[in-house]
C-alpha cells in the first residue's frame, strides 16, 4: 500500500528520482574511498606501472564500449517508458541487460588468464586493488542487471514505467565508474 | 493526494483488524514500530555494553578480582570487552536510538504526513540493522573470542590474526560494522525523500522543525563520510581473509592508510551523533522556557558549517601517527575552528533560556544538562587539538575523558531527553516526574564523579587499554589506584540508578495518567494527533497544514502561550 507521503513532492522534483540520487552519492564516495587509496598508492609506487601493462587493454576497451552502448539501451526505454510503450522499454532493457552480460563474460575470460599467469589478488598491491575495485564495480554490474529484469518484466506489463527511468539512472552511474576504472587500472602505465 | 483521500480510510480500517501480532510488531512497515524496534535493540545492545564497562571498570578497580556476574578477567577479555563497549556504544547504541529511533519516529510525524516514503525500505533497513546486532554478538561466543583491536581497529592488530588471536571475531566484527552501515544507508533514503518531499502543505524550509534538520543533515553527513570506510572494510576483510597487504608495510601495504579512512569517517560521525541530540534539546529548551528560539537560521547554517567543516579535521586523531608536521599544523587551525560553531549553539540556547518561565520538568533538566556536560566535552576538545599538547595527552585517559564528556551527554543525555519528552506521544501515559529526577540526579553526579577523576588520571600519563596497572610502578602508586576505585564505585551507583528509569518506565506505561494529545502545549504537528498516534497518524482527510514556525511561544497577540504550527490563526 502506497502511504500518502509517497505521493506528495514538496520539491518538484519525484521521490524516486530523489531516492536513487541517494544511493548514487553513497557509492559515488564507496568508489572515491577506494579510488583515491589506490592514486595514493600509485603515486608513491611508481614500479606499479610494470603491472599495469599486464592488463589487457583491448579486453577493456571493448568492455567500456559494450557498457557505453549498453546505456543508450537504457536510454532508449527509458524514451519508450515516457511515451507509455511498456513492451518496447521491457525489451530495450533486456538488451541492455545483455550487454552486461556481455562485460561480465569478457571480465571472466581476462581474469582467468590472469590468474593463470600468476596475477592473483595477492600477487602484489597493485593487483589487490585491481581485483577489488573492478570486482566492486562488477557486483554493481550484477545487481543492476538483477533489478533490470525486474523493471522489464513490471514494465512488460504496464506496471510502473517510472521504475524504467530510475534503473537508466543507476545504470549510467555503473557505467561512469568504468570509465574511471579503465584508465586509472588499464591504460595508465 | 485528492486521490487517496477516499479510498485509504477504508483500506487502513481493515488493515488494522487483520493484523496478527507478527505483522503488526514484527513485520510492520509502519515507521512508529520501527522507531521501537530500533529503539528497543538500541537499549538492549546498551544494557550489553554497560554491562562489559561494569567489567572491565572492576578489573582495574580490583586487579585479578573475580567479577561478580562475570568472572576472572583475562587480559584478552579486557582488551575484547573495551573493543565492544566502544563499538557497541557508538554503531548500536547511539545511531539506532538517536538517528534512527527518533529520526523514524519524529520525521513523518513532525512533517505532517502519514508514514516513511518507502515503508518496505525502512523495515528491511531494521532488519539489516537486526542482522548486524546478531552478528556482533555471535562474534563474541566464537572460538577465539570476540574482536580486541580496539573500537577504531587499527592494522596492522586488526589484520593479522597472528597479532590479534581473534581469526573469526575480527572478521565478524568488520561485517557486523559494515552491515549496520548499509543499514543506515537504507533508512537515509526515507529521511531524505520525506523531509524534503513529503512535507505537510504549507510547511516551508524555515517551518521544519530543528531537530529533523539536524536528522536530515547528519543523515547526509554520514552517506557522505561511511563510504571511504566501507572500502577500507572491504580491504581490511581481504588483509584478513585472502592474504591481500593493503595495509601490510612489509609488502607494499601502509596501515596509516586505514587511520585516514577510518577517520574521514570517524569526525564527521561524531557530528552525526551530536546533531539528533542538539535538535532535540532546542525543541525541548524552547518548549519548557515558553520562548520562542533563538536564532533559528543562525542554528541551521551553524549546522551546515560545522558538516562542512567536519570532513577537514580528521588527522588531529594521527599527529603521532607520523603524518607531516606542516599537515598537523593545518589540522590543529581546522580542528580549533570546529569549536567556534559548537560553543555559538551553546550560547544560542542559553540566549533561549534568558529571560523565558522555565519549567524544571524531567525533560527539561536532561536538555539543561546536556549544555552544562557537552560544554566540559567541547572544551577539553580544544587542548587535544593543539597538536603540541596532544603529543601528550595522546591515547591517555584524558583523550577518553573528553570524549566520554562528548559522547554520554549526546547518547546517554540524548536518550532520556527525548525519551521522556516524547514518551506521552509515544505511549499516551505521563512518565512520573519524582522518579524521573530521582534518576536524572542518581545518573549525572555519579556521571562527572567517573570522568573528572580520568582527566586527572590521564594528565598524571596514564595509557588507554592496558588491562592491570600493577605491572606499571609509577601508575601503581596507591593515590592513582585510589582514583580508579572512585571512579568505578560512581559507575556502580550509576548504574544501578538506572532501574529507577525502568522502574518508572514499566509503571508509567501501566499506570501512567492520561496524557491527552498534547500534555506540554507544544507547538509541532506531533501534539496535534492522539497520543499514541494510530496507524497512518491521523485519518486521511484530517492530515494537519501548515500556518507559521515551530516556535512561536507566548507571542504578544495571543491569549495562550503557544501557538501551534497547524492552527490557521
Ligand atoms: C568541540 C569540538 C571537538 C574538538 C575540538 C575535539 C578534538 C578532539 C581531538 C583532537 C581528539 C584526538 C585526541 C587524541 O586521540 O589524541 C579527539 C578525540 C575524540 N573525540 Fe573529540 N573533539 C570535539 C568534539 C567531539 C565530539 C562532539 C565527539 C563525539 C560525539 C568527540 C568524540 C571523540 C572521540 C570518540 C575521540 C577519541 C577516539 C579514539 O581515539 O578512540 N569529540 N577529539
Ligand atoms: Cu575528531
Amino acid at each position: 500500500m502506497r502511504p500518502i507521503a509517497n505521493t506528495r513532492d514538496v520539491t518538484g522534483v519525484p521521490t524516486g528520482r530523489l531516492a536513487i540520487w541517494w544511493v548514487i552519492g553513497s557509492e559515488i564516495v564507496i568508489f572515491g574511498g577506494l579510488l583515491a587509496s589506490y592514486l595514493m598508492y600509485r603515486l608513491a609506487n611508481p614500479g606499479w606501472a610494470g603491472h599495469a601493462a599486464h592488463t589487457n587493454v583491448v579486453a577493456g576497451g571493448f568492455n567500456t564500449f559494450v557498457l557505453l552502448t549498453s546505456s543508450l539501451f537504457a536510454v532508449l526505454a527509458h524514451q519508450a517508458a515516457e511515451a507509455g510503450n511498456g513492451k518496447k522499454a521491457a525489451k530495450l532493457l533486456i538488451a541492455t541487460t545483455v550487454g552486461g552480460l556481455i562485460f561480465l563474460t569478457v571480465k571472466g575470460f581476462e581474469w582467468t588468464h590472469e590468474i593463470q599467469l600468476g596475477y592473483t589478488i595477492t600477487a602484489n598491491t597493485f593487483w589487490s586493488f585491481y581485483y577489488t575495485a573492478a570486482g566492486l564495480h562488477a557486483c554493481h554490474v550484477i545487481a543492476g542487471m538483477i533489478v533490470m529484469l525486474i523493471v522489464a518484466a513490471k514494465a512488460r506489463r504496464g506496471v510502473d514505467l517510472h521504475h524504467v527511468e530510475l534503473i537508466g539512472i543507476y545504470w549510467h552511474f555503473v557505467d561512469v565508474v568504468w570509465i574511471f576504472l579503465f584508465p586509472l587500472l588499464y591504460i595508465a602505465k | 493526494m485528492a486521490v487517496s483521500v477516499g479510498s485509504e480510510p477504508t483500506a487502513h480500517e481493515d488493515h488494522h483488524h487483520e493484523q496478527s501480532f507478527w505483522s503488526k510488531y514484527v513485520f510492520s512497515t509502519d515507521h512508529k514500530v520501527i522507531a521501537m524496534q530500533y529503539m528497543a535493540t538500541g537499549v538492549v545492545m546498551g544494557l550489553i555494553a554497560g554491562f562489559f564497562a561494569y567489567a572491565f571498570r572492576m578489573q582495574l578497580a580490583f586487579p585479578g578480582m573475580d567479577v561478580p556476574g562475570f568472572g576472572i578477567v583475562t587480559p584478552a577479555d579486557y582488551v575484547s570487552l573495551v573493543t565492544n563497549h566502544g563499538s557497541i556504544m557508538v554503531f548500536w547504541v547511539a545511531m539506532p536510538v538517536l538517528l534512527a529511533a527518533y529520526g523514524n519516529y519524529l520525521i513523518p510525524l513532525m512533517c505532517g504526513c502519514d508514514d516513511m516514503v518507502f515503508p518496505k525500505i525502512n523495515r528491511l533497513s531494521y532488519q539489516v540493522f537486526l542482522l548486524s546486532a546478531i552478528v556482533l554478538v555471535a562474534s563474541f561466543f566464537v572460538p577465539g573470542g570476540g574482536f580486541g583491536g580496539a573500537w577504531t581497529a587499527y592494522p596492522p592488530l586488526s589484520a593479522k590474526a597472528e597479532y590479534n588471536l581473534t581469526p573469526l571475531g575480527s572478521s565478524l566484527w568488520v561485517l557486523a560494522v559494515a552491515l549496520e552501515f548499509v543499514a543506515f544507508l537504507l533508512g537515509g533514503i526515507n529521511f531524505i525523500t520525506t523531509a524534503m518531499n513529503s512535507r505537510a502543505p504549507g510547511m516551508k524550509m524555515y517551518d521544519i522543525p530543528v531537530v529533523i534538520w539536524m536528522l536530515l543533515i547528519a543523515s547526509i553527513l554520514f552517506m557522505l563520510s561511511v563510504g571511504p570506510l566501507i572500502a577500507a572494510a572491504i580491504m581490511l576483510l581481504f588483509d584478513q581473509n585472502l592474504g591481500t597487504a593493503f595495509y601490510d608495510p612489509n609488502r607494499g601495504g601502509d596501515p596509516v592508510l586505514w587511520q585516514h579512512l577510518f577517520w574521514f569517517f570517524g569526525h564527521p560521525e561524531v557530528y552525526v551523533v551530536l546533531l539528533p541530540t542538539i535538535g532535540l534539546t532546542a525543541d525541548i529548551i524552547s518548549v519548557f522556557s515558553r520562548k520562542k528560539l533563538f536564532a533559528y537560521r543562525t542554528i541551521l547554517y551553524t549546522a551546515f558549517g560545522t558538516g562542512i567543516l567536519s570532513f577537514f579535521v580528521w588527522a588531529h586523531h594521527q599527529f603521532i601517527s607520523g603524518i607531516d608536521p606542516r599537515m598537523a599544523h593545518i589540522f590543529t587551525v581546522t580542528t580549533l575552528l570546529i569549536s567556534i560553531p559548537i560553543a555559538e549553539m551553546m550560547f544560542v540556547y542559553i540566549a533561549t533560556l534568558y529571560g523565558g518561565s522555565i519549567r524544571f520538568t524531567t525533560p527539561m533538566l536532561w536538555a539543561l544538562a546536556f549544555i552544562g556536560e557537552f560544554l566540559i566535552g567541547g572544551v577539553t576538545g580544544i587542548f587535544l587539538g593543539a597538536s603540541g599538547a596532544d603529543i601528550y595527552l595522546h591515547d591517555t585517559y584524558f583523550v577518553l575523558a573528553h570524549f566520554h564528556y562528548t559522547f554520554f551527554p549526546i547518547t546517554i543525555i540524548g536518550f532520556y531527553g527525548g525519551i521522556t519528552y516524547w514518551f506521552p506521544k509515544m505511549f499516551g501515559k505521563m512518565m512520573n516526574e519524582t522518579l524521573g529526577k530521582i534518576h536524572f540526579w542518581g545518573t549525572i553526579i555519579p556521571f562527572n564523579f567517573i570522568f573528572i577523576p580520568l582527566f586527572f588520571l590521564g594528565m598524571a600519563g596514564q595509557h588507554r587499554r592496558i588491562y592491570n596497572f600493577e605491572h606499571f610502578p609509577e601508575l601503581a602508586t596507591p593515590g592513582l589506584q585510589n582514583i580508579r576505585v572512585f571512579a568505578t564505585t560512581a559507575l556502580l551507583i550509576m548504574l544501578s540508578f538506572q532501574l529507577v528509569f525502568f522502574y518508572n518506565f514499566i509503571t508509567s506505561l501501566r499506570k501512567g495518567k492520561k496524557a491527552g494529545k498534547n500534555p506540554w502545549k507544544a507547538n509541532t504537528l506531533e501534539w496535534t494527533t492522539e497520543s499514541p498516534p494510530p496507524h497512518g497518524n491521523w485519518p486521511p482527510s484530517e492530515l494537519p497544514s501548515v500556518y507559521r514556525p515551530p516556535y512561536e511561544y507566548s507571542h504578544p497577540d495571543r491569549e495562550e502561550d503557544y501557538w501551534p504550527q497547524n492552527v490557521p490563526n
